[in-house]
């Protein structure tokens, strides 16, 4: 085990440590005696299955990356099934992927606790959408708990499953980046047994969801809420902090203020903050048990004051609910914000937001203290592949076969949509994960355009085959282009089928690729290694010379993995001043952020910055005039003076 | 009760998530209540980089004028966040430019540093720069630049722990063959603001 988690398996209730929030969930599952868990890699929910993946084994918990979503949710709802405790996580959009299991899962329950993580991402960070996923607590009708710092993360967590157990029912714990990815002191409580093996009571009535058993199961679920609504009313989850002191001007003769803030997840903070600051004074109903919506908590708070704000970010859920009860409560009560227009729909809250929010709603003029420099342009720095990345050798040589040709860049979630970026602009078009190839054969199938499918190995296995199965099917024409960099690579390097590793970090099958897409029917399977650029090339070629699906597989290690072991062999590559007859193909065709000019001027140096470069010779292979090479080279040559061998790419070429 | 931000900014690769991870540990050890947030977007490596660490507060996120301190390690990263600074706060930036492919592709372009430097000085005092880089490529290794970061932010005693506690957190959490350069690093960045300061 990692020297770095070993914490988590520390049996001393009382002791704080400091962690992250991800980690602290996964203690507060190891809290509640968590026996099984799963998930696909996401983030912000990353860092909980790296952290299972270190300690699954030494702290007794099966432990899988499942190959998507829809499966983690799938594997985890049979062991909660069979009397398991088990977790699964992943983020927002994941629970798109699972929602079809999710659904039915509410209306069969477990009988074992079973805590959906739900990591949302205001702001899209890292993502594709920032949609709220407190909506899918209300469209699954589970139960919902909100934590706002990494210390409730893990009491959440651990409290989610006594409640998931007591009502069979699994139960969503939605947390958002700015709880994921926050680090603090956590205090423990006892660890509970762990890994136990389950047995599953067949009951058919309740397991196999037909129509007839569906409709009474429906209503079953419904009868659980209305008895979990009352556990929410009644929760320390829901609280009231009564503003006291000097720094609470409106406090009135009964202790609290006439102004009341409704609040849950990351916004609390912020506005606690600003309360305890004493920039605005008013009390806060902090909300961590927020579906079923607890009304009695909520209607008391609105009684007792004459002004709510309502703080939360993105939906305006717990705003309308709250309207919706005053309404229908008959409570004379002014409510603002997203409704009202004191808060944005958009992007995650801080205290500036908030602060903008305040002086809309209440009238408090917003405190500024910022500094104003004068406005010197800055350089934009979009996110790129990184240095020596194989998905920039694969894209060159793709540029440099398809040339003007009109083709459709169908791209998908990973790495390789940075590939978005200039020069490369081999983006086009994204909607999901595995979006890329069901939407080339549609592309296929509307234009006359040539589709490029372009996902990587982690993505292919998650949702890259089902639209090949429907490619090959429907006869589309097209190139699908598999970037298969053996890791999935942007959630931070997590195992997937094709690695032969699994989530304990034991051997496991190693699934091909190409043996897939064979069996699929496609009979142009091409595989290559992108590091080398002609052999690269000349597979391209031969791809769009022929008709219907055709598979290419660019097979080569995430450089991040095998950099260690380049720079290890000290084979840093220079550029030879000399030599250099800047042409810039290495900087406006390759772009590698280790090679760099200061200004776009005619005639400028083109340098390798050392300590970014990983050595992967792509660049030597790229530049017409052999004037890149590395050190070694320098060092076997000494005095020799000779240059590299005869350059693979062709001066000049067809790209653009 | 002590409240405190600081504001650690820069690009993916440069160390800051470790360095903002060694304070975060320091601070908890001597029973503060400390957050940090940090965000680094898609790239893993290249991108910008940005983690506040909170003492005494809730939300782990600097508004306008709220950081007590920018610990800028890279000059243009500094700058885009100068915002979050007030006429008081401490702003401590390395020098050492990492060019992004923007500029080498001419699709911007980035001025020379003294200009930005004197843009950040008009509106704030405390401004001091260092080449943390050389410094730490002088101690023995550059990628220890973020410890010399670590040493210059010790140096203005803002945080409300000892440089020894921070020292120590370090020596945990670098490579034991590491530590000797890693300290010596910290000592430059150290030494090099004590001496500024002293100046003043």
């Amino acid at each position: 085990m990692k020297e770095k988690y070993k914490h988590l398996l520390v049996d001393e209730p009382g002791k704080k440590f400091f962690m992250l929030a991800n980690e602290a969930i996964v203690r507060g599952a190891l809290e509640a005696g968590l026996d099984f868990a799963s998930t696909y890699p996401g983030t912000p929910s990353s860092e909980i299955g790296n952290t299972l993946f270190w300690i699954g084994k030494d702290a007794g918990v099966y432990f899988e990356f499942s190959v998507n979503e829809k499966v983690a949710m799938e594997v985890s709802g049979a062991a909660a099934a069979s009397g398991l405790r088990s977790m699964v996580f992943m983020k927002h959009v994941g629970l798109n992927v699972a929602s079809d299991a999710f659904m039915t899962l509410a209306y069969s329950g477990v009988r074992g606790g079973m805590v959906i993580v739900s990591a949302d991402d205001p702001s899209m960070h890292s993502s594709q959408n920032e949609q709220d996923n407190r909506y899918y607590a209300l469209l699954a009708n589970v139960p919902m708990f909100e934590p706002s710092s990494p210390q409730e993360a893990k009491d959440m967590t651990r409290e989610a499953f006594d409640l998931s157990e007591k009502y069979e029912i699994p139960v969503l714990l939605r947390t958002t980046t700015r709880v994921n990815h926050v680090s603090g002191p956590v205090e423990y409580g006892p660890l509970r047994p762990r890994g136990k093996k389950g047995h599953f009571d067949r009951d058919p009535s309740r397991f196999v969801v037909v129509p007839a058993n569906a409709r009474k199961r429906h209503l079953i679920l419904l009868e659980k809420m209305e008895k979990i609504r009352e556990e929410a009313e009644k929760s320390h989850l829901n609280r009231v902090e009564t503003c006291e002191g000097e720094d609470c001007p409106e406090n009135g003769d009964g202790g609290g203020s006439d102004i009341g803030f409704i609040t849950s997840g990351a916004a609390y903070n912020y506005i606690k903050d600003l309360v305890d600051g004493g920039y605005v004074g008013g009390d806060i109903l902090k909300l961590g048990f927020t579906h079923p919506f607890p009304e009695k908590p909520v209607l008391d708070f609105i009684r007792s004051h004459k002004k709510i704000v309502v703080v939360e970010e993105l939906e305006p859920y717990l705003e309308k609910e709250t309207m919706a009860l005053a309404q229908r409560e008959k409570v004379d009560v002014e409510i603002h914000g997203k409704t009202t227009g004191a808060f944005p729909y958009s992007f995650e809250y801080d205290p500036d937001v908030l602060k903008r929010g305040l002086e809309k709603a209440l009238g408090i003029p917003c405190e500024d203290r910022g500094l104003r420099p004068k406005k010197v342009p800055m350089p934009l720095r979009p996110p790129v592949l990184c240095p020596g990345c194989p998905h920039r050798a694969t894209y060159f040589a793709l540029k440099r076969v398809l040339g003007k040709r009109d083709v459709v860049y169908s791209t998908d979630i990973g790495c390789y949509t940075l590939g978005i970026q200039p020069p490369h602009e081999t983006a086009d078009y994204l909607l999901c994960m595995g979006s890329s190839i069901g939407a080339a054969a549609g592309f296929s199938k509307a234009t006359d355009q040539l589709p490029i499918a372009i996902l990587g190995d982690s993505t292919f296995f998650h949702a890259g085959i089902p639209g090949m199965v429907n490619a090959v099917y429907n006869k589309a024409d097209l190139i699908y282009l598999i970037l298969d960099n053996r890791t999935t690579a942007m959630t931070g390097h997590q195992p997937n089928p094709g690695m032969g590793v699994d989530g304990r970090g034991e051997p496991a099958p190693m699934i091909s690729i190409e043996d897939i897409a064979k069996a699929t029917g496609v009979t142009s399977v091409r595989v290559v290694d992108p590091y080398n650029i002609r052999e690269t090339m000349r597979v391209f070629r031969e791809a769009l010379d022929e008709d219907g699906v055709r598979v290419v597989v660019a097979k080569r290690e995430c450089a991040l993995l095998a950099a260690k072991k380049l720079v290890k062999e000290n084979r840093r590559y220079y550029i030879d001043q000399d030599e250099c007859k800047r042409c810039y193909v290495c900087v406006d065709q390759l772009a590698c952020p280790a090679i760099y000019r200061e200004t776009p001027e005619p005639g400028s140096p083109v340098y390798i910055e050392t300590a970014l470069c990983v050595g992967c010779g792509v660049c030597a292979q790229v530049c017409p005039f052999n004037a890149i090479h590395s050190e070694k080279e320098k060092r076997d040559e000494k005095g020799g003076g000779a240059s590299g061998g005869e350059n693979p790419v062709e001066r000049g070429g067809d790209g653009s | 009760m002590i409240k405190k931000k600081i504001v650690l900014t820069g690009i993916g690769g440069q160390g800051i998530i470790l360095a903002s991870t060694i304070l975060g540990h320091a601070l908890t050890r001597e029973g503060y209540d400390v957050r940090i947030s940090e965000v680094h977007g898609m790239a893993q490596r290249g991108g910008e980089v940005r983690s506040t660490i909170a003492i005494g507060y809730h939300g782990a996120i600097a508004g306008r004028g709220e950081a007590d301190v920018i610990l800028g390690f890279e000059p243009s990263e500094t700058y885009k966040v100068v915002h979050l600074a007030s006429k008081d706060s401490w702003i401590i930036t390395n020098t050492h430019r990492i060019v992004p492919t923007t500029v080498s592709l001419g699709k911007s372009e980035y001025p020379p540093t003294e200009e930005i430097l004197a843009a950040i000085r008009e509106v704030n005092s405390n401004l001091i720069a260092l080449d943390a880089n050389r410094m730490a490529r002088e101690a023995g290794n550059e990628i220890t630049a973020n410890v010399v970061m670590l040493g210059a932010l010790s140096a203005i005693e803002v945080l409300p722990i000892t440089r020894e506690a921070i020292l120590e957190e370090t020596k945990n959490r670098v490579p034991p063959k590491a530590v000797e350069v890693n300290l010596r690093s910290f000592e430059a960045g150290y030494g090099y603001i004590k001496n500024e300061l002293g100046k003043r």
